[in-house]
C-alpha cells in the first residue's frame, strides 16, 4: 500500500463505498466527548452516542470542538494527524468517575466515530480537564496509519 | 488575595487546603490538584498529557 493512500485517508480523498458524498471541500468538523468509566466506549464504537457520557455542571452533551488546523502528514511509511491544540472542558463538574475520551466526525450526518482514548480514570469538581496531545509525529500522533 | 470557583462559590484560596499530585504510565502524565474546604473537596482540576495516541495497520496484501 502506498503511504500517500494512507495520508488521502485521513483528508477523505477515497471512497469506496457508495453511501458517502462530501459536499464541501474544506476540512471536517470534528468533537470530543468524554464517557463514563462503566461505559462501553471501544473499537467497535461507530459513531458518537449519549449512552454512558459523562453529564455535570457545565458539560453540554456532545463534548467539545476539536481544533484540527494542521493536516495529515506522512512521516517513513506512516499517515499521522494530531490535534492541534488541547482538548480542554473547563468549568465542568464530573463527580462519577470517567476514562475515556471518543473522537467522532460532528460534521457527518451519522457523527462517525474517529478514535477512543482510555486513561486512567478521573474526576473533576469545579474545574478544568485538560488533555494535551502527544507530539505530532510518526511514532506518537494521536491518530496513526502504520 | 486571590479568590477562585469552587463549587460553593468563589472562595479565598488562603482559606482551602491545596494538594498536588502525579502519575505516569506508558500513555499519559497525569497531574492534578484538589482544594479542600472543611473535609470536603471544593475543586479538582486535572491536566493529562497524552504521551502518544493509536495506530491503525491498514494492510494490503494477496
Amino acid at each position: 500500500m502506498v503511504t500517500s493512500f494512507k495520508t488521502d485517508l485521513l483528508n477523505g480523498i477515497h471512497a469506496f463505498g457508495p453511501s458517502v458524498i462530501r459536499a464541501t471541500t474544506t476540512a471536517d468538523s470534528f468533537k470530543a466527548a468524554l464517557y463514563l468509566a462503566s461505559a462501553t466506549v471501544n473499537a467497535s464504537t461507530t459513531a458518537y452516542s449519549a449512552t454512558g457520557e459523562v453529564s455535570g455542571s457545565n458539560y453540554v452533551a456532545g463534548g467539545v470542538a476539536v481544533t484540527t488546523a494542521t493536516a495529515p502528514a506522512a512521516s517513513g511509511t506512516t499517515a499521522f494527524v494530531t490535534p492541534s491544540a488541547s482538548i480542554v472542558f473547563a468549568n465542568v463538574t464530573l463527580t462519577t468517575s470517567f476514562d475515556c475520551v471518543l473522537l467522532y466526525n460532528n460534521t457527518a450526518a451519522g457523527k462517525n466515530a474517529v478514535s477512543v482514548h482510555t486513561f486512567t480514570a478521573q474526576t473533576i469538581t469545579a474545574g478544568t480537564l485538560t488533555l494535551t496531545m502527544p507530539v505530532n509525529s510518526d511514532t506518537t500522533a494521536l491518530i496513526r496509519l502504520a | 488575595m486571590a479568590l477562585i470557583f469552587t463549587t460553593k462559590g468563589d472562595i479565598e484560596e488562603s482559606l482551602l487546603t491545596k494538594t498536588e499530585g502525579n502519575s505516569e504510565n506508558e500513555t499519559e502524565i497525569v497531574l492534578w490538584q484538589e482544594w479542600v474546604l472543611d473535609g470536603e473537596i471544593v475543586k479538582r482540576e486535572v491536566q493529562m498529557h497524552l504521551k502518544q495516541g493509536i495506530q491503525g495497520f491498514p494492510v494490503a496484501s494477496f
